[in-house]
């Protein structure tokens, strides 16, 4: 197989009719009803298993019996398929609503997870190089826009991610299983934070969400009722992002993360271990959609991982640390359909450093697009501010409906 | 002025929190109260139901295959014959297991009277982490908690690294037992037998012993190391049934010379002779030598105690001392004590979640094993023990736990403890014996002004200087 055979943005953006007949749509950036979610998938998953090249010739041979074929891939194109797992993004696939990326990364080449989640997170070129993350300053970088709340963005679990630090104002939310406290007790507590501006600001974001989580029409109850049973945390976080999300006074940009990606040995094939979690991740995904509703419309979610695995299997039915991977694009407000790869190919002598896939494609090309086109960042910022020296990756436009 | 808060820094930041009295009893320096903690050999859990990782996983393993056996069965009856009985899960004979372990543990931090050497168990725990969402690591982690730091928290630092790559729940966790040198003798058989199936090694265990437990990462490592060191450890396993290999002692660490990759091997540039285990140890013991890894743990060793960033000069004098002792923990311990830096400016750190139930408990003399759900807390404040989700531990910065949602959890939390002991314990009178010189005025009008002896509680649990040490 040559390389570029496949379906790049430029090949795409040349199909033009596609494009045109979608400009017709609202605007969602311009007046701010768009919705982005950015889901931090830890542990690098597997890209070649999530989205297997099937029809690449080396493809079968580096995957022995964990390798997927035209029998049970779900094609998206006559060389890649998804995981039979990804019934829901097959299905989101055909009705235009996902672009997938292949051979794609961060610009971190080494293969520590946690230096390259800190690099996906921080949006710099080095590990470690800020304590703000891209999608904090990108809101910081948003045009004003006529939201009530003045968290714009909204992390679902009880702490914040890195990507979501920074100055602008977000918030965290997670189900409480405890008693809410009085009005005095609060009101005392308020007071004794005067003094101590970071527990002060904590405090009034966590009222701030509260009340939105407590406004009518709101469901949060089910979502706390789920918790405790394992496996639940993930459906339970999906459900509070779609209740933030439907609210037009609500945030208008979640973020959350999944683990247990980091599958060495034993990673199975159609079926296992990771068959299993994907299964999850798509269930979760459509139940995302069904939640929100008309809103959906309007939403584009963005997965990443922090690096690939191996293009071979290692000793022991697994994958070790390796360099590109898959990412996806997933919503209503994304011009899907497509399979956006530069593929490298898999034999010997196009692997990174002999055993990964090849980078050829900058996640950074794909964030920038999104946010500029989607949530209207300047991209004079996106250059500077929210990605230090990604001068070399340059936006990737017509992802999302303008 | 730095005199007066050296105690309530002692206990607070050193230690896991102050039980009432106990900033009382620190005579003169709080440096002479935590030296003397480090004198006499380290505590052990002396919970009698507690058993070793090999008996632990001796029954799992039985079970296991007690479960795979009745699965065969299962599959040679005909559809309409006779169900068998169902047999328990591997998670439900480990899940009461893991529960002991993390009470035992939780019951010493809140009663221990050294509890600076029981916050330095914590820190190796989670320098060396192990995470009990996978597998058989929920019923081994407390073990090698027990097993492996315990006995060299007060050591070396290279004994307790090699009693941690050798202990079972981390052979497990990072999948080194099924790790196989390419030429092998095992590897050679598969080969002549014609298998489709490849075995060959797996770095895991490799990567993250010079990414987390020793160089660190930028460390001087290259991925030809990673592979190297990898191969070097192929044989690092377990004892016990596996075909017709040797058994070995069951649940025990063995080395399986016919997995272990032959061959003398370069790992950073330096060459290890095949000497099959001990070519293994001898990387370990140098590792632990390696300048990078005393930097390392210097540096951690130095976020953990002293600031989020912590400044260069206090990593430098411990990572000195590491290098000068061999890596000599109570020496290393010693000069980050008598880093200047340790002691001027108090309340540097923010509480994790742990932290903060831990203290709670201590300050208000709430017996640890109390009620149906010991560990219910910390499941509510995000931190439930021993499952950081991976092998690189809790993260230990201010940002990765001050989050608002987690924030209101605390203080709902504090409200619910107010309301269980508010009626029997003055807030008012605890808020000196607690905080020490760090108590705020405004926090101490706070608990006086309280409406019931339950607000108070809450009150002091809530403030400012309560939320960090």
């Amino acid at each position: 197989m040559q390389r570029r055979d496949f379906l790049s943005a430029g090949a795409l953006a040349a199909s033009g009719a596609l494009l045109t007949s979608r400009l017709s749509f609202a605007n969602t950036s311009a007046d701010g009803k768009a919705r982005f979610v950015f889901v931090i998938l830890r542990g690098a998953l597997d890209g070649l298993a999530a989205v297997p090249p099937y029809g690449d010739r080396d493809y079968a041979s580096l995957r022995r019996d964990l390798a997927l074929s035209s029998e049970n891939v779900l094609p998206i194109s006559d060389v890649f398929g998804l995981h039979p797992s990804l019934v829901f993004l097959k299905e989101s696939f055909s009705a235009r609503e996902l672009v997938v990326f292949h051979a794609i990364a961060s610009p971190y080449r080494d293969r520590s997870h946690f230096d390259g989640q800190d690099v996906l997170e921080n949006g710099y070129v080095r590990p470690h190089a800020a304590q703000s993350g891209w999608l904090n300053r990108a809101l910081v970088a948003m045009p004003d826009r006529r939201v009530s709340t003045k968290e714009v963005g909204v992390a679902l679990g009880q702490n914040i991610p890195l990507v979501m630090r920074g100055p602008a104002a977000v918030t965290s939310w997670s189900p409480s299983k405890l008693a809410a406290l009085d009005e005095d007790t609060l009101e005392r507590i308020t007071d004794l934070y005067a003094g101590d501006p970071l527990l002060a600001k904590r405090l009034a974001d966590a009222l701030a969400a509260d009340a939105i989580a407590a406004a009518p029409g709101v469901n949060m109850e089910s979502v706390a009722k789920n918790g405790g049973a394992p496996g639940a945390r993930y459906t339970e976080v999906v459900h509070a992002a779609a209740e933030f999300l439907r609210r037009d006074d609500g945030p208008k940009v979640a973020v959350f993360d999944t683990t247990g990606w980091d599958t060495h040995a034993n990673e199975g094939s159609a079926q296992g271990q990771l068959a299993a979690r994907l299964a999850a991740l798509d269930a979760g995904l459509r139940s995302l959609k069904e939640q929100l509703g008309p809103v959906w419309a309007d939403t584009a979610v963005l997965l990443a991982t922090e690096f690939g695995r191996t293009a071979a299997i290692n000793g022991t039915r697994g994958t070790d640390h390796g360099t590109a991977a898959a990412a996806f694009l997933i919503g209503g407000a994304v011009r899907g359909g497509r399979v956006i790869a530069d593929w490298p190919g898999l034999s010997g002598r196009t692997l990174y450093q002999g055993r990964d896939l090849m980078p050829t494609q900058d996640l950074r090309s794909v964030l920038k697009g999104v946010l500029e086109e989607h949530l209207s960042v300047p991209s004079r910022e996106l250059d500077t501010v929210v990605f230090p020296d990604s001068g070399a990756a340059k936006a990737l436009r017509g992802l999302v409906r303008t | 002025m730095l005199e007066k808060l050296d105690s309530g820094i002692a206990v607070n930041r050193f230690g896991l929190g102050a039980r009432p009295g106990e900033l009382g009893t620190l005579v003169g320096d709080g440096r002479d109260w935590l030296r003397a903690q480090l004198k006499d050999p380290p505590p052990q859990l002396s919970d009698s139901r507690l058993r070793s990782s090999s008996d632990i996983l001796v029954e799992a393993l039985a079970l296991r295959k007690e479960i795979r056996q009745s699965r065969q069965a299962a599959a040679l009856e005909t559809a309409a014959g006779p169900q068998l009985p169902a047999l328990m899960k591997v998670p439900q004979l480990l899940r009461p297991v893991y529960i002991e372990e993390a009470t035992a543990r939780f019951r010493q931090a809140v009663a221990t009277d050294r509890p600076f050497v029981e916050r330095l168990t914590q820190f190796w725990t989670n320098h060396f982490a192990v995470s009990v969402d996978k597998n058989l690591v929920l019923g081994l982690a407390g073990s090698l908690e027990r097993e492996a730091i315990r006995p060299h928290v007060l050591g070396n630092f290279g004994d307790m690294l090699l009693a941690v790559e050798r202990h079972p729940a981390m052979l497990l966790y990072l999948d080194n037992h099924l790790s196989v040198g390419p030429n092998s003798k095992a590897a050679r058989n598969v080969e002549r037998r014609h298998v489709e199936r490849k075995v060959g090694i797996n770095e895991n265990l490799a990567r993250e012993a010079l990414e987390l437990h020793t160089l660190g990462v930028g460390g001087g490592y290259s991925q030809t190391d990673v592979t190297t060191f990898a191969k070097v450890i192929t044989g690092w396993s377990i004892g016990g049934e596996q075909g017709r290999r040797p058994q070995g002692e069951p649940g025990k660490f063995m080395f399986r010379v016919e997995l272990h990759e032959p061959g003398a091997k370069v790992v950073l540039g330096r060459r290890y002779p095949d000497t099959g285990y001990d070519q293994g140890v001898a990387v370990l013991r140098d590792l632990a030598r390696n300048p990078s890894t005393a930097r390392f743990i210097a540096t951690k060793l130095a976020r953990h105690f002293i600031a989020d960033d912590p400044p260069s000069k206090a990593i430098e004098r411990i990572a000195q001392a590491f290098g000068a002792s061999g890596g000599y923990l109570p020496a290393v311990y010693g000069a980050l004590i008598d880093s200047p830096d340790a002691w001027a400016e108090p309340l540097a750190k923010y509480k994790t979640p742990s932290d903060y139930i831990v203290s709670s408990y201590r300050g208000l003399e709430i017996p640890a094993d109390g009620g149906r759900a010991p560990l219910a807390p910390f499941d509510l404040l995000g931190q439930r023990p021993y499952s950081p989700g991976s092998p690189a531990g809790w993260p230990d910065r201010s940002a990765d736990w001050d989050g608002a949602s987690a924030l209101m959890k605390r203080i709902e939390w504090a409200d619910a403890v107010g309301q269980r002991v508010g009626n029997r314990r003055d807030a008012a009178q605890l808020a000196p014996q607690l905080l020490g010189e760090t108590l705020t005025s405004a926090t101490r009008t706070a608990v006086a002004r309280a409406s019931s002896g339950a607000q108070a509680v809450t009150l002091l649990l809530a403030a400012p200087e309560f939320m960090r040490r």
